[in-house]
Parts: structure tokens; C-alpha cells; sequence
């Protein structure tokens, strides 16, 4: 290429936006201006808490979609990782709160949390479909009791409060702006990691296994070591939005991994679609919308009854979520799409 | 097919002259249910053997005992002179031992060339990757020389549950060729196929290495015929007659239990 006489920049350019997507360019743009003409409200509670979830989201979509390994102890996950950063960081509690500084402590609780996550993959490997379901939510629901129970470790019901996020290169990471950015970046992190692994030797493997476990077996894998790894990773980022979910609320306690919050993080995913992993996202933002806007106009009680309904026409009109509407629609409108072959 | 070639003859050197596999007063008994009993075979190295016989007959019984799948009830099974009867079916692989399955186990949500390559990667020592595979990636490249031998080289890409039924046995196939395999067991891989397919499938089978033996499982004579020399003849779990396709054809015994006794 070097050797050619006149390069050719403008195809190369064409080359380039074809490999990211059309879709994925207009996305990042729209991403970046958001916080500047959002209010600080839109700002968190909108657009960076649809991130939090969305990337607890993508941990399931990576487990579910690829895996075919459903989950509902997601939260529980984040909730270590939150957790493991109020008792090691700094919290108001004075109960623990060892002040370790952020360097080590974000990569000690992402760290545990995905030795969790393993470990919760160890026990419910070798079961498949509903019993997997069955067992995460074991999981989930033993946490929360034992959380709000145990007071030397999880200081019980009140949890922590007073968790804050660091001040780094003299920003404070709490504020609006950077807090949306810096969750922005996160999450397009363990985005592009997954659309990356998906088709890397690993991530075959994982889609093979899920779709016949014992052909893969009979070609020589280690099919529960491999199984185990991709909870391992699923837990790098439920870890990573852990962390965040409790710098954005300040605080972590019981309520914060109960079982209604594990089945959200399963709405979400379900509605959003689990085809590829831009859908968790996708279902993040219309649920964290409806959830703010929808209570004060339906009331609480209502609200719920909304997202079920939602929820039910999502699964019969489309079992893709969303993402699977878009490709319907997309089916009748000009091509231009959001998958692409990064 | 040039790759291909290199790929299957560094397996060659172990193999000349050996018994590839011997099976002596093999049994499998499911509970009440003796599925196989006392059978012994010997097939050398480089034969090509047809297994016949009526729906269970216990065929894939046998198939299962040797790969491993099930453990034996008793007897020994040697693979190219090695004790193999207690050795996991893992690591049966690894020594060259491949099969197909009578019903196709597929990766539905993978490409064809995705599958080709994670066989080639599953015998490979770099079993274990985040990367993902270069197109100079060497297990890649053999599984395009797999493609080319099946005659899937133009599906490559697709999905492998868009495949037609044809093309999923040519793909089961390339799968139980990855690697550097010395002997195959295929399930029925005719069942199903139309006249074309069946033509399709006795000229990959007959392009395979001349060291690559292997035992096939074929309800068709016509078919068994033309890719095999020696036949034997299953009823009840057991073997009663072995010999030439020609032998076996006129003998008095076996168009009594199998040819008349209708095509299971
Ligand atoms: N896993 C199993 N459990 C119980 N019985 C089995 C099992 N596999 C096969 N059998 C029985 O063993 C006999 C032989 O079956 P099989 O080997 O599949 O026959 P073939 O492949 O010749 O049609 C049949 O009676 C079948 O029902
Ligand atoms: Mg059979």
C-alpha cells in the first residue's frame, strides 16, 4: 500500500465509515452533543443512568445472547462491586470505609465482582434454560436477604451512603457533565469489546456451545471452563456498572439488588433486544424514560402495569425487542443499519 | 487440496501397516437391553468398512462405544495398537478418532466456515483464544481446504441453519475431518440425501487421503458398494457375516434377516 505512487485517501475514508456504520457515527454524535443541550436532569437521570443499566444489560445480552445463559443475578453482581467500593473507598456510614484510593479500588471490585459472577457460573453451568433462571434468582434473592441481614459486612438494611465518585485530574467525576461522559466512555468500552468478542475464537465458541453443547464437547473444548470464562467477563461489566450505578446514587443498600431491580435488568435486555448488544441500551433508555415519565402520569401502581404491558407486546410483536421492530421497519425503508462488521 | 493433503499425511507416519482399530468381545447393555454383545472386529489401517443392518441393530451403539460416548460394559477397544477402552472420549479425539452423528449436531447460529474452524481450533493446542482469527490464521486455512474437499466451499459464509439438509450432512462431514484425523466413523451420512447428494457424498468420501480409514454406517448397498470393500452385517447387537459386498449380497442369511426383512 505504502509503495503506491498516489494514494488514494477519499475511498479509504468511505472504507473507514462503512467498517464503523453509518448508524454507529450518527449515534456518537448524538451522544456527544446530548449533555450540552440537555438539562442536568436529562443529563444523569436519563442519559447516564440508561447507560448504567444498559451496560447491565449488555452483561445479560453477552450471557443470553451468545451464551444462551439467562440471567437474573446481574444486579447482585454490580451490587458486590458496589458494594466491595463503599466498605474499601470512603463512605458516611462509619462502618468500614478503608479510603483505599480509586486506582485500586475500581480494579479490586471489578476484580471481585467478576470472581462472583464465576463463581455464580460454576453453580448453575450445568443446568440449561429455566433452571439456570431458577438458580441466578436463588442467587439474587439470597444476597439481598443476606445483605439486609447481616450488619458487620453490608452494615444491613441503610447500606452505605456517602459514596462518592473520585476527584481525577482535578475533575470532580460526580458532577452532570463528567459523569455522563465518563459513563459514556465505560459503556462504549464494554460495547465495543463485546461486538469485538463476539466474533473472536471465544466468542464462537460461546454461540457453538449454546447452540450444541455436546457436538462441542465431541470437537475437543472444555465446554464448563469456557462457559465459567464467559461469566467471568459478563461480571467485568456488570462490575464496571456496578461501580457506577453506586457513584451515581451515592449510596448502596438492599434495596439496590432486590429482586425487583434484578428483573428489570432482565426487562430491559428483553425489551431492548438480544440479537445484538446495542439492544440492552436501547431498552435502558424507553424503560429509565417510562419508569420517569410515566409515574407521574400513571402513578406508581400504574407504572408497572404499563412495563408488563409493554413488556408483553414487546415479546409477542417482536421476540427480538427493538431491535428486532428496527429490522422489520428497516426492512421497508432505504439500507443503512447499525450493525457493522468492526 | 494441496494443504489439506500435508495437513491429514502428518498423520500418516504413525499409522502404516498398524490395526486401526480392534474391538474384542465388545458389550453394551442398556439396563434389560443388550445393545451390543460380544462384538469383535479388526479393521486395519486405511480400510474402509460398511456397517449394515436393520434400525436397532445397534449401529450406533457401536459408534458410541468406540468414540466413547458410552462407556463399554465390557470388552477392549485398541485404537492403532492403544489400550483405549478406559480413555476419556476427549481424549480419543486428540488420537485421531472422528465421527459424524446419524442426526446433525450443528451450530445452528454460526457460518459454515465459523464451524470448520472451530473444529480445526478444538484439536489445535490454541483451543482457548480472545482474538479473533486472522485470515492467515492456520486452522483457518485449513478449513477452507476441508470446505473445498466437502464441496461447501461456495456456502462458506452462510448461516448454517439456512443450509439445505444436503449440505448440513456435507457440513457434519468436514467437521469429523478437521484436525489430522486417522479414522472416521460415519453415522448414516446418506440418510435423507437425493440421487445427486448421494453421488456428492461417494465422491468426497472416495477423494479422502488413502490412509484415512473409516467405517460407514448405510441402510443403501448401492452406496456402500462404492465407497467400501469389506462389509459387516449387524442384527440383534451382534455381528453375524462379514465379507465382501458380493458375498454379502448372495448370502442366503442375510437377505433372509436384512434384504427381505425390509429396509428399517
Ligand atoms: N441411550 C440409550 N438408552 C437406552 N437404550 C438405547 C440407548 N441408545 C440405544 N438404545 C437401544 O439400543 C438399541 C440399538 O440402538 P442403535 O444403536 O441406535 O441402533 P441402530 O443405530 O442400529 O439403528 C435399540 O434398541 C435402542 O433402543
Ligand atoms: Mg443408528
Amino acid at each position: 500500500m505504502t509503495t503506491e505512487p498516489f494514494p488514494d485517501q477519499a475511498p479509504a475514508r468511505n472504507d473507514l465509515i462503512a467498517r464503523i456504520g453509518a448508524g454507529h457515527l450518527a449515534l456518537a454524535a448524538v451522544l456527544l452533543v446530548f449533555p450540552f443541550v440537555a438539562s442536568d436532569f436529562f443529563t444523569t437521570q436519563i442519559g447516564a443512568y440508561s447507560l448504567i443499566f444498559g451496560m447491565l444489560g449488555l452483561s445479560l445480552m453477552w450471557l443470553a445472547g451468545y451464551g444462551g445463559m439467562v440471567s437474573l443475578a446481574q444486579i447482585t453482581i454490580a451490587g458486590i462491586a458496589g458494594y466491595t467500593v463503599a466498605i474499601f473507598g470512603e463512605n458516611s456510614a462509619d462502618v468500614h470505609g478503608f479510603g483505599w484510593p480509586w486506582w485500586v479500588l475500581v480494579p479490586f471490585a471489578v476484580l471481585i465482582a467478576a470472581l462472583a459472577s464465576a463463581l455464580v457460573g460454576w453453580v448453575s453451568v450445568r443446568t440449561s434454560g429455566i433452571y439456570t433462571i431458577m438458580i441466578t434468582l436463588a442467587v439474587a434473592t439470597a444476597m439481598f436477604y443476606f445483605a439486609q441481614q447481616n450488619y458487620t459486612l453490608f452494615n444491613g438494611f441503610p447500606g452505605f451512603a456517602g459514596v462518592k465518585a473520585p476527584v481525577v485530574f482535578g475533575i470532580d467525576w460526580r458532577d452532570p457533565m463528567p459523569f455522563y461522559f465518563l459513563s459514556l466512555g465505560v459503556a462504549i468500552l464494554c460495547y465495543l469489546a463485546v461486538l469485538y468478542a463476539s466474533k473472536s475464537t471465544f466468542g464462537l465458541t460461546l454461540q457453538a456451545t449454546r447452540d450444541n453443547q455436546r457436538r462441542m464437547r465431541a470437537l475437543g473444548y472444555d465446554v464448563t471452563m469456557h462457559k465459567v470464562f464467559a461469566w467471568f467477563l459478563a461480571g467485568i461489566i456488570a462490575g464496571l456498572a456496578g461501580i457506577l450505578l453506586v457513584w451515581f446514587n451515592g449510596r448502596i443498600s438492599p434495596g439496590t439488588i432486590n429482586v425487583g431491580a434484578a428483573i428489570n435488568v432482565l426487562i430491559i435486555t428483553v425489551i431492548g433486544g438480544l440479537r445484538h448488544p446495542i439492544g440492552p441500551f436501547l431498552g435502558a433508555v424507553v424503560v429509565i424514560l417510562m419508569q420517569t415519565f410515566a409515574i407521574d402520569i400513571v402513578g406508581a401502581e400504574r407504572f408497572n402495569t404499563l412495563i408488563g404491558l409493554l413488556f408483553l407486546v414487546i415479546v409477542f410483536v417482536s421476540p427480538d425487542g427493538i431491535l428486532g421492530l428496527w429490522e422489520k421497519a428497516k426492512a421497508h425503508l432505504a439500507p443503512g443499519s447499525l450493525r457493522s462488521d468492526i | 487440496m494441496a494443504k489439506q493433503d500435508t495437513n491429514l499425511a502428518a498423520s500418516r507416519l504413525e499409522g502404516t501397516g498398524a490395526c486401526a482399530l480392534e474391538l474384542s468381545g465388545v458389550a453394551r447393555h442398556f439396563g434389560a437391553l443388550i445393545a451390543l454383545s460380544d462384538i469383535n472386529m479388526r479393521i486395519a489401517a486405511g480400510e474402509r468398512r460398511a456397517v449394515l443392518g436393520s434400525n436397532g441393530a445397534g449401529k450406533t451403539t457401536l459408534f458410541n462405544a468406540i468414540t466413547g460416548d458410552f462407556e463399554c460394559t465390557s470388552g477392549r477397544i485398541q485404537f492403532f495398537g492403544e489400550d483405549i477402552t478406559e480413555i476419556p472420549a476427549h481424549e480419543r479425539i486428540r488420537r485421531g478418532l472422528r465421527r459424524t452423528y446419524q442426526i446433525s449436531q450443528l451450530f445452528d447460529g454460526l457460518s459454515v466456515l465459523e464451524s470448520v474452524f472451530l473444529a480445526c481450533r478444538g484439536v489445535s493446542r490454541r483451543r482457548f483464544s480472545l482474538l479473533r482469527p486472522m485470515d492467515r490464521d492456520a486452522n483457518m486455512a485449513q478449513a477452507h481446504s476441508i470446505l473445498h474437499a466437502v464441496h461447501l466451499e461456495d456456502d462458506r459464509d452462510l448461516l448454517v441453519s439456512t443450509l439445505s439438509h444436503g449440505r448440513k450432512r456435507q457440513l457434519e462431514i468436514a467437521l469429523a475431518l478437521a484436525g489430522a484425523p486417522r479414522f472416521i466413523l460415519f453415522d448414516e451420512p446418506a440418510a435423507g440425501l437425493s440421487p445427486t447428494e448421494r453421488r456428492d457424498l461417494v465422491a468426497i468420501l472416495n477423494a479422502l487421503p488413502d490412509h484415512v480409514g473409516y467405517i460407514i454406517i448405510e441402510h443403501d448397498l448401492d452406496v456402500a458398494l462404492r465407497v467400501s470393500k469389506y462389509v459387516s452385517m449387524m442384527h440383534n447387537g451382534r455381528v453375524f457375516k462379514e465379507g465382501t459386498p458380493e458375498e454379502i449380497e448372495n448370502d442366503a442369511e442375510v437377505q433372509a434377516i436384512y434384504l427381505g426383512g425390509g429396509h428399517g
